[in-house]
């Protein structure tokens, strides 16, 4: 108990770091994975071959190389003032994009194809179509992968604290580099991750329900 | 099989709406559509009939493009279909096109989807929009189903108000790909009844179907396909009563003798 309370505020800093990360990691990733689904599906090929290598490449690369990439490689040859936060943001992000594309397709995938078809007979164009029939009909099937990535996601912030990011990780680090109990620290922590994931777990949990209902 | 030479009512070439010119297509090894010559006047209803897999629904979703060609051309009303994109886009709003299945999208209403293309294509008003789908599903006799979704109604219906959403558009030319194959028995009539109402209109259309009585009462011209080839075009009249090719008394001895 003294872990928690003597250092409430650093676990209140590090909670909130997780918490921000994985939101602006996920909304990213929503994004990029929607677009990039598009182009798998697209009927243009180079967008096509865009979007298998996207997702081949970075749903196929550890995470922590990303990292890497992300924290020593792109300052270096690309931007050299980046935040961390933003730098974690992209690797997080964009990783998790490649996931989220492909349960994005999957939900395409589910769409019978005269819904498209119908769609470009009255001539709506291709991105016209996708948003306004197949995606809107898509997302039924795409929630329930969707709340899976998120919480994959949310653990992999962790990563993140290992590069400096103020985040549970980090804390976790701090916390037993000051001689606290590590059982003690590891179940604080457990507890704070349990928190956020549950909360991705309800908020999927009643926008399966709206879905369902809207039908 | 016998090929006949196929005789050509001559029109001016002005009034050409719908012109194939030596068009193939291939699905892997099977020859799907083998040189396809086929003009569609304005104002024309043109039936399309023939056994299952002689390529009659390729040949018509070739027309908007939903299905690409490998060699030929194909133009409607002077301009030949471009690629993929915006300009396709815009000729497609154009062409409309009723499928076996209705593919009414499941998510709208059915106003709503009447609506959908006056507004996301041709940029009307919505309360314009919405005016002339009412029109347009009165017309159809299925106006008091607005607000439903397409899964409340029958197939009749459905169809019905697939056909509204195409004359939404305001099409030059509609493409019906097996209309009725879907539908019970006793939905038939009421759809076939709309096409027939459109056709007295003067609505240019290619249909694809399995109703000879439909094709006999409203086509101006029978096309028969067998195996990917245009084998015999004629009047109604004249191809159901004395059918010139060894193919279509073969085709029609099949279906006519029930």
């Amino acid at each position: 108990m003294d872990v928690l309370l003597d250092n409430l505020s650093l676990f209140r800093e590090g909670f909130y770091g997780t918490v921000k990360l994985t939101v602006v990691s996920a909304l990213v990733a929503i994004v990029v994975g929607v677009v990039i689904a598009g182009c798998r599906v697209s009927p243009v090929l180079p967008l096509r071959i865009f979007g298998t290598a996207w997702v081949t490449l970075l749903r196929n690369t550890p995470l922590t190389l990303l990292f890497l990439v992300a924290f020593f490689i792109v300052p270096k040859v690309l931007y050299p003032d980046l935040d961390s936060f933003v730098l974690a943001v992209a690797a997080c992000g964009f990783y998790t994009s490649a996931f989220v594309a492909e349960a994005v397709r999957s939900g395409i995938n589910t769409v019978p194809l005269g819904q498209a078809e119908a769609a470009r007979a009255i001539g709506l164009t291709f991105a016209q179509s996708m948003r306004l029939v197949v995606l809107p009909q898509a997302t039924r099937n795409v929630v329930p992968p969707l709340s899976s990535i998120f919480i994959a996601l949310t653990k992999n912030t962790a990563i993140a604290g290992a590069f400096d990011n103020t985040d549970l990780f980090n804390v976790s680090k701090t916390l037993s580099n000051d001689g606290y109990d590590i059982v003690m620290i590891f179940i604080w922590i457990t507890l704070a991750y349990l928190i956020i994931t549950y909360a991705i777990n309800g908020l999927f949990r009643v926008l399966e329900h709206r879905l369902e209902v809207a039908r | 099989m016998t090929e006949v030479s196929v005789t050509k009512d001559a029109k001016p070439a002005a009034d050409d709406l719908v012109v194939l010119k030596g068009v193939n297509k291939h699905f892997g090894a099977l020859h799907v559509l083998q040189d396809i010559d086929l003009t569609i006047a304005r104002g024309e209803v043109v039936v399309v009939i023939g056994p299952s897999g002689s390529g009659k629904s390729t040949l018509c979703r070739t027309i908007n493009r939903l299905e690409t060609i490998d060699s030929g051309a194909i133009s409607i009303d002077g301009k030949p279909l471009p690629q993929e994109g915006k300009e396709l886009a815009k000729l497609r709003a154009d062409v409309g096109m009723v499928f076996q299945s209705f593919n009414l999208f499941a998510h709208k209403t059915v106003l709503e989807n009447v609506m959908l293309g006056q507004v996301k294509v041709r940029r009307t008003a919505k309360a314009e929009a919405e005016e002339k789908a009412r029109g347009l599903l009165d017309r159809v006799g299925v106006g008091s189903q607005a607000d439903k979704y397409p899964a409340q109604l029958s197939g009749g219906q459905q169809q019905r108000v697939a056909i509204a959403r195409a004359l939404a558009m305001g099409p030059k030319v509609m493409l019906f790909d097996e209309p009725t194959s879907a539908l019970d028995p006793e939905m038939i009539n009421e759809v076939l009844e709309v096409m027939q109402q459109l056709a007295r209109d003067g609505m240019t259309m290619v249909v694809v179907t399995h109703e000879m009585g439909f094709a006999r009462s409203a086509a101006n011209r029978v096309v028969f396909m067998a195996d990917g080839r245009i084998v015999e075009e004629a009047v109604p009249d004249q191809f159901f009563s004395n059918p010139r090719s060894d193919r279509a008394k073969d085709f029609l001895s099949k279906i006519l003798k029930h």
